[in-house]
């Protein structure tokens, strides 16, 4: 008698028990699926924030072509820099003038002063790390000062660690509770079979064989929770989206890791339950 | 075959279920283990199919000894046997066929025999033309025979009986008992616990009586007394 086999004629004798646990197991995984899909878009805003890090470096007022062409060389060897773009005086008017919109005609001709724009690379926007950059560009000769924005930047990096700290917290809180839910779920097919798996132990059959059917129970079961709790998830994404505020979806790749866990946790959610009974009996 | 040396079992807060029992039973023998409730019967059955392992002292069936077995030797050792209780427990959802077949699935047997050995054990119980039945359409005999016959399907050298008569009438007690009584005389040996004395005197086998854990009386058929542990 194979595993399968049992596990279709466990399916056969409790369908309502066994949709009852893949239902249980979406919901406790769709839980862990909104908080996924929070937290990613948190995640995605913090980093389009994080994008608009930017240096400027202005030059000092009688600065020469060559002399630029040189901080721009110097600053763009920096491993950390990804894009150094010159701004002259005339440009930097123009740009605040977009910038402040119905308060453009603040500014006059000749006010800004010729200023290097210095995007740098992911990963080296921390403030730690742009200070370094900052004081780096400092000691070039034709600049005069650089601007950072740093306490916004200090801002945005706190939110982003207290965003980080209480996602890791609520996600561990939500898995925990999901794999609680999920073992309670197949503890219930376990001891719907205690009568079959005590009449086993009694004629010979071993701890693996008896196993082998719950785990693989416990696979489907976490496989199938995996998918609804995805495809209610995809709904919740597009109804935030249609309702209030456009989302991202997890990409694909993640989406298939959220099914695995699924599987993965219904498979250990088996073993243990499996596993207790059978070390009771 | 299966010998008791010295065996105590003791649970927590004090209760002791079986004292310092030595005992040997022979190959084909079928032997009646009698006591009060709480005497220690099926405490000592389960001891033979090592559901139970001494607090001291060694039990040893067929090869198997219970201060070195592992759970996968004991599921080794139950291919090797047959046990029936009071309250049958077969699968009330699945026919006699496939509670008999069930016994056969589980040790691996393949498919193209198991068809063949489960109808002759309904032949053997004389259930033949039952096989299809749920155990809910059964009578209380009728449940027992089938419990029997999954014991018996797999050829047990020795068949371990716990109450086996409990919930039956007195015809019904007495058709399962002349069936056990068969399978002794093919060479499988029986271990029947019970409460039923008539049974016992009419049968003339070997009676093993426990009161308290401790083996008080053990005599043949005969009413000659037996050695309780075997010289050899």
């Amino acid at each position: 008698m194979s595993a399968t086999r049992e596990l279709f004629i466990g399916l056969r004798r409790a369908p309502l028990l066994s949709l009852l646990s893949v239902v249980t197991i979406a919901f406790a995984l769709f839980a862990v699926g909104l908080f996924g899909l929070v937290a990613l878009n948190i995640q995605r805003a913090l980093a389009q924030v994080e994008e608009r890090v930017e240096v400027r470096a202005f030059l000092l007022d009688g600065a020469t072509d060559d002399e630029r062409v040189a901080a721009m060389a110097a600053v763009s060897a920096y491993p950390e820099v990804a894009q150094v773009d010159y701004l002259s005086p005339d440009q930097a008017l123009e740009k605040a003038r977009q910038e402040l919109g119905e308060f453009s005609d603040v500014f006059e001709s000749g006010f800004l002063p010729a200023s290097l724009e210095i995007r740098l690379k992911p990963g080296f926007r921390d403030p730690n790390t742009v200070a370094l950059v900052v004081t780096r560009i400092r000691a070039i000769p034709a600049v005069e000062d650089v601007r950072y924005g740093r306490d916004w930047l200090e801002k945005l990096y706190d939110l982003r660690n207290v965003a980080a700290a209480a996602g890791l917290v609520l996600g561990l809180t939500f898995a925990a509770v999901a794999v609680i839910i999920i073992g309670a779920s197949i503890r219930m097919t376990v001891l719907a079979r205690a009568p079959e798996i005590a009449i086993m132990r009694l004629v010979g059959a071993t701890d693996g064989y008896i196993r082998r059917p719950f785990l693989l129970d416990g696979l489907v079961k976490g496989l199938l929770g995996g998918t609804l709790a995805l495809v209610l998830t995809w709904f919740a994404h597009l109804a935030i989206t249609r309702y209030v505020i456009p989302t991202a979806f997890f990409d694909s790749r993640t989406a298939l890791l959220g099914l695995l866990a699924g599987a993965l946790l219904g498979l250990m959610a088996s073993s243990v339950s499996v596993g207790r009974h059978l070390r009771r009996i | 075959m299966i010998r008791f040396t010295n065996v105590t079992k003791s649970y927590g807060r004090g209760t002791t279920a079986l004292m310092d029992v030595s005992l040997f039973i022979a190959k084909g023998e079928f032997v009646f283990f009698s006591g009060a409730s709480g005497a220690g019967k099926s405490t000592l059955l389960r001891h033979v199919y090592m559901d139970e392992r001494p607090t001291a002292g060694e039990v040893r069936v067929g090869g198997y000894r219970s201060i070195e077995v592992s759970r996968r030797d004991v599921a080794k050792l139950r291919r090797k046997l047959g046990i029936v209780f009071q309250d049958f427990r077969l699968l009330e959802d699945r026919t006699a066929e496939a509670n008999i077949a069930f016994a056969l699935e589980v040790i691996g047997t393949p498919r193209s025999k198991i068809r063949d050995r489960v109808a002759r054990a309904l032949h053997q119980v004389g259930l033949s033309t039952k096989g299809t039945s749920m155990p809910g359409e059964l009578s209380g005999g009728e449940r027992q025979r089938v419990a029997i016959a999954r014991a018996i399907v797999n050829d047990p050298f020795v068949l371990v009986a716990d109450e086996p008569t409990g919930n039956l009438d007195d015809r019904a007690s007495r058709g399962v008992f002349e069936l056990l009584a068969e399978i002794n005389a093919r060479g499988t040996a029986v271990l029947m616990a019970t409460h039923d004395l008539e049974l016992i005197r009419r049968a003339d086998f070997r009676t093993i009586e426990l009161a308290d854990g401790r083996v008080i009386h053990d005599s043949a058929g005969d009413g000659e007394s037996l050695p309780l542990v075997e010289n050899s």
